[in-house]
Formats: C-alpha cells, sequence, structure tokens
C-alpha cells in the first residue's frame, strides 16, 4: 500500500469548475460498491489468517472459521514447517520459482532486444514465430506427449521449461526496449560496444521497471503451477505447493506432516488448513505491493502495441 | 550522426522511424552476408527462446497430427515410436467424438458459460475503471486499486479454496446460516447455480485487473472534450455517452474480438478443481473433457481430436471477429503496420 502514493497519470486534484455539483445517492452508492469491492478481497483473507492462528478453543467456539480474533497461537505453522510434506512442497515452489523465472527472463529479455531492432536479418520472419503462439496454444496431449518423451516427467524442468516465454512478456519487454531512444544505441554501436554489451550496459540498466515487472509475472506463474505439476508430477514428494493445497483442501486428504510430533497433542485441522492457505498467500502478498506501482506503465505499453 | 554509423556496419532502421514501404528494392542494397555479419549477435540472443517455442509449441502443435492416428501409447519406447508405429485412420476419431453425447454436453456448458459470462462478466471491469477513474482522491484510488489487483494474482487453486472457505460447507455462509437455525446452502456443489457461482469467480479474480487496460484508454481521452460538451450543457450521463464510451471503444472492441477467440476456453484449472464436487453434468467443459478423455484415460488419439476440433474453432472464431472488426473501421488485432 505504501507503494502507490504517487502516480502520475491523470491526476487531478480538483473537480473542474464545469462539472456538476456531485449527487450524493450517487456518490453513496459508489461508495458502498466500492467498498464492498475492497472488502471482498480482504475479509477472506483476514478470516483464513485469523483462524490459522486461532487455538482449539477459539475455533470449536466459532464453530470452524474464526472472524474474531482470541490472542495467538502459531502452533499449526509449527507443525507444518517441523519437516513433512507442506516443508518439502514450499521448498519445491521456491526452487521452481527462483530458478524458473531467472531462466524466463533471460530468455525473454534477449528475445525481446533480439527482436527490438527492425530491419535486421529475418526480422519479420523471427516476429510471426514469435508472436504466432500467442494465438495458436499448443495443445494438451501432444504437450503432454512432448514433455513425457523428452524424459522430464518427474523432474523440476517439466515445470521450469515450458512457461519460460510468454508471448505476451516478450511483447511487453520488446515495447519498452523500442521506446529507448535510438541515439542512446547508435552512440554505443559507434564507440564499438558489441550488442551484448550494449544490452547489458545500457538497456537493461534503464528497463528496471519493466524488468520488475514481467519478472513479478513469470514469479507468479511459477509460484503459482498446479496443473502442469498434476501433468508431469507423479511423486508426491516432488509436489509444488499448489498441488498440496489442492490435495489438502480440495481434496480432502489428511495432511500427513512429520512423524516426530507423534504424542504432542495436534493443533486444530482446520488452523493447519488454513496455514497452509497463508503460506501459499504470503510470498505473493510480500513481494506484489514493490511491484505494484509500475503495473500501470509497464502494461500500458505492452496493451497499446499488442 | 549518420557518416560514423557507416565506418560501424550498415544503418539499421530505427524502430521509432516509419516503416520503410513493403518489398520496397533498397531493402536488397546490403547483401545477406554482410547482414549476417552485422546481426549475428542478435540471432544468438533470439535463440534461446526461438528453441523454447519449437519445442514447447511447435512441435506440440504438429503433434496435432495424432488426431488423425489410431495413437497407441505403448507401441515403442518412448511417444515418438509410438507415434510412427501407430495407424493412420483419418477422421474415424472425429467421427466418435460428434457422435459422443459427453462432448456435445461439454460443448453447450462451454457456450452457455461463455455467454453468460460475455453479458454479465465482460461490462464490469468498464464500468469499474470509469468509476475508479471519475474519483477525485488519487489516495484513494491507489488504494482501491492495490486491492482488487491483488487477487489476479493468486491460483485458481487458492481462489477455490476461498470460495470453499467462505460459501462451502463448513464455510463461514454455511456457519452463519446453522447460527440463524437455517438450512445451510452448499454453493459449492449446487449444480444449478454452477454457472453463477464460476462467473462470480472470476468476477472476484478479475475484475481488478481488466480494469487496467481501461484506465490506461481514459487517461488518454482529451480533458477538454469533457469542458465542451459540458459547456454546451451535456449532462453527466451525455458525456458518459457520446465521450467516454467512444473513447473506449477501441479497446473494448479489441477484447471482444480476443474473448471471442477464447469462446471455447472458459478457465480450464477453475472447471477441474471443480467437477467433482459439482458433477460432469454441470461442470465438464471442452478443456476438461480434453484431459478426461485422454491423458485420465490413455486415449490420446481422441483426446487430441477433441483440442484440435477447438483449437480450429477457435482460430477461425478470432479471425472471423477480427474481419468484421475491420469491416466495422476498427484496428482488431494484427492490423499493425
Amino acid at each position: 500500500m505504501t507503494a502507490t502514493r504517487r502516480r502520475s497519470t491523470g491526476t487531478r486534484p480538483r473537480r473542474p469548475v464545469w462539472e456538476e455539483r456531485p449527487n450524493p445517492v450517487g456518490q453513496g452508492l459508489k461508495a458502498v460498491l466500492l467498498t464492498l469491492l475492497v472488502a471482498g478481497v480482504l475479509v477472506p483473507l483476514w478470516v483464513i489468517l485469523v483462524t490459522s492462528l486461532s487455538s482449539r478453543e477459539t475455533i470449536a467456539d466459532a464453530g470452524g472459521l474464526v472472524v474474531v480474533p482470541k490472542g495467538i497461537d502459531i502452533s499449526a505453522y509449527r507443525t507444518i514447517l517441523a519437516g513433512g510434506a507442506v516443508t518439502r512442497a514450499l521448498w519445491i515452489s521456491t526452487l521452481v520459482t527462483v530458478c524458473g523465472t531467472v531462466i524466463a527472463l533471460t530468455v525473454t529479455v534477449l528475445a525481446a532486444y533480439g527482436l527490438s531492432r527492425p530491419g535486421t536479418v529475418g526480422h519479420r520472419w523471427l516476429l510471426a514465430y514469435f508472436l504466432i503462439p500467442f494465438l495458436v496454444y499448443p495443445p494438451l496431449v501432444p504437450r503432454y506427449l512432448v514433455v513425457t518423451g523428452l524424459g522430464l516427467k518427474d523432474t523440476v524442468w517439466a515445470l521450469v521449461l515450458p512457461p519460460a516465454i510468454s508471448v505476451f512478456n516478450l511483447v511487453v519487454v520488446r515495447g519498452f526496449f523500442q521506446g529507448i531512444p535510438q541515439e542512446l544505441l547508435d552512440s554505443a554501436r559507434i564507440d564499438g560496444a558489441s550488442d551484448f554489451r550494449t544490452l547489458g550496459r545500457i538497456v537493461l540498466p534503464l528497463s528496471r521497471a519493466v524488468i520488475a515487472v514481467v519478472g513479478l509475472f513469470y514469479a507468479v506463474s511459477y509460484w503459482n503451477v498446479w496443473f502442469d505439476a498434476l501433468l508431469f508430477i507423479d511423486r508426491n514428494d516432488m509436489y509444488p505447493i499448489q498441488r498440496v493445497l489442492q490435495s489438502y483442501l480440495l481434496a480432502g486428504q489428511a495432511p500427513h506432516t512429520s512423524g516426530g510430533t507423534a504424542g504432542v497433542t495436534m493443533p486444530p485441522t482446520e488452523a493447519i488448513k488454513m496455514a497452509v492457505v497463508v503460506l501459499t498467500v504470503a510470498p505473493i502478498v510480500a513481494v506484489y505491493p514493490f511491484v505494484q506501482r509500475h503495473f500501470v506503465k509497464g502494461v500500458l505499453i505492452g496493451a497499446v502495441k499488442g | 550522426m549518420s557518416e560514423p554509423t557507416v565506418l560501424v556496419g550498415p544503418e539499421r532502421a530505427r524502430p521509432d522511424a516509419p516503416a520503410p514501404p513493403a518489398r520496397a528494392p533498397r531493402r536488397r542494397r546490403v547483401p545477406l552476408g554482410a547482414r549476417l555479419r552485422r546481426d549475428w549477435q542478435l540471432l544468438v540472443m533470439v535463440a534461446p527462446g526461438f528453441g523454447i517455442l519449437l519445442v514447447f509449441s511447435y512441435l506440440p502443435i504438429a503433434g496435432n497430427v495424432i488426431a488423425f492416428q489410431d495413437y497407441n501409447p505403448y507401441l515403442g519406447d518412448n511417444p515418438w515410436q509410438a507415434f510412427t508405429h501407430s495407424n493412420w485412420i483419418g477422421f474415424g476419431q472425429f467421427q466418435l467424438l460428434f457422435d459422443d453425447p459427453a462432448f456435445w454436453d461439454a460443448f453447450r456448458n462451454t457456450l452457455a458459460i461463455t455467454v453468460f459470462q460475455l453479458v454479465f462478466f465482460f461490462p464490469l471491469p468498464i464500468v469499474l475503471a470509469v468509476m475508479l477513474h471519475n474519483l477525485l482522491s488519487s489516495r484513494l484510488r491507489g488504494l482501491v486499486q492495490t486491492v482488487v489487483y491483488l487477487p489476479h494474482f493468486f491460483s485458481w487453486v487458492l481462489v477455490v479454496t476461498f470460495f470453499v472457505a467462505m460459501l462451502g460447507g463448513a464455510g463461514l455462509l454455511a456457519q452463519t446460516m446453522r447460527d440463524a437455525g437455517m438450512q445451510p446452502w452448499n454453493v459449492m456443489t449446487d449444480p444449478d447455480t454452477f454457472i453463477v457461482l464460476v462467473t462470480v469467480e472470476a468476477v472476484w479474480k478479475d475484475v481488478g485487473w481488466g480494469t487496467i487496460v481501461f484506465l490506461a484508454a481514459l487517461s488518454t481521452i482529451d480533458q477538454s472534450l469533457y469542458e465542451a460538451a459540458a459547456a454546451d450543457g451535456a449532462g453527466r450521463w451525455r458525456r458518459l455517452w457520446h465521450i467516454t464510451l467512444p473513447g473506449l471503444r477501441p479497446v473494448i472492441v479489441l477484447l471482444l474480438i480476443l474473448r471471442l477467440g477464447d469462446a471455447l476456453s472458459v478457465g480450464f484449472e477453475q472447471f477441474l478443481l471443480q467437477r467433482d464436487a459439482v458433477g460432469r453434468q454441470a461442470a465438464e467443459v471442452l478443456d476438461t473433457f480434453v484431459y478426461h478423455f485422454s491423458i485420465a484415460t490413455g486415449n490420446y488419439g481422441y483426446g487430441a481430436a477433441a483440442g484440435l476440433f477447438k483449437a480450429v474453432v477457435g482460430l477461425v472464431l478470432i479471425l472471423a471477429a477480427n474481419r468484421v472488426a475491420h469491416l466495422l473501421g476498427e484496428r482488431g488485432i494484427y492490423s499493425r503496420s
């Protein structure tokens, strides 16, 4: 929330003189609608957070989910983070997200720069080649056969490599690169800089905002990977977190936590379930505010060019 | 400025300069060898992305041909051998497909959900964007935007989990209804209201995100138009109708085309996650049909046929919609110069 203060586009501090006075009914309706919308997002997050931090008695009193917190009990987190399926899944997801984002950003930035100069060898053909997958998606069954045929099944590569370039992100980055003043690149060439040097020394330092946005897009999509894990990951000790979340909360399997806690009273299952949800949401909510202020700029460029 | 560049190499066109007329003779002036020597680094940069798309997009697209095979995954040691050993059967899979009532159920569900969401979901981001744009306080607007963009970044597993927690059998709604002495209503397993449920979920996840492109378009509308219209006596609603909506029209048309091209896909993970709770009858859509009748059962050729049918219809729809947009004088998607 701290990131949203300064907004350069369309700031109109005062109502223009020619506009009629606001109608109180309309204003009230608007306020109610916006409040409902914001509450609709925040209330579920709140209830889940509070329930994950509640003790057995509080949950029993409330009859399930807790809306009003009564004390803080972190035993649910202690249980699931003590090793076992959830801990492992969090590590796998972290690995997939970090590797995937680094690889995808590298591939995308290189391709975007390589495609940002009209008039180079084969430019039109290459551009068409990169844009067609935006309209024609790889079909499910052959994609499954290709990935399994390459022997990627039950490896993190099955989750990391296929989505390592998204045409949308490519278009966004390319649009940004094309907005960089050509004189800068020309002068680098005159000084004898190679294209790789120009990209690394001049273009990238100017592109932090768009890299942040596209990096967030990639990171989120890797963190959220679920269906590809359903397709390609059969070993349940290699499940990413979304797969674990789905099997515990939606398919209703009991979270088998580490055996070391035998004899210790288990925290309430409701709290454990909600703690898994909180741990799945937490990285997104933690990173999102820092990148959010770049959205309008970054996405706008892609939208206009695309 | 242009003299020294000649020393370095033939000048590249500038991205911001107007494109030279296509196939003009001067494109041929620089020999291919010189251009390769000049541009090889750029080609190297493009190579990794080229390779990934080749393997994970183009190869699967070519793999659609197994829709015309009686593909047997157990022939040979790997999918490639299975492919070369399987029999070609022409349109046999498609005949089976078009005789399959389950396929037509999925088809009908998909179309019904698309139409429903076109009516009840598509306009909402426009309304919200206009509301946000007219907020005077930019602090408040930023705050609302921060909150409503957030759900876009949640996975469908999370979104469905949230809805189960709020509206499911053990959820907050059922809890409240029980406390009030009512029979709890489990929205999450009710096939009759499923179409509303999935739309509400989609709205919850993406209504905020959908406003971004409209907000961008709104900020490009010339403010003096509003002033002039107001001076001529146009009220709030007339200005909305005659200035704001025409300003948004290109974006609306573009998004409509894209949505129409996707008419046969309505959110795969969302439906796969809820299909078992609600039942096949209401929750099977084409994408989940492909999954359940191929990978889940090993009948790959059949699933590939269903997938290919869907892809071809989607491509025809998007090209047709784009054509219509051009006829109506809009820019459409690929009229780039």
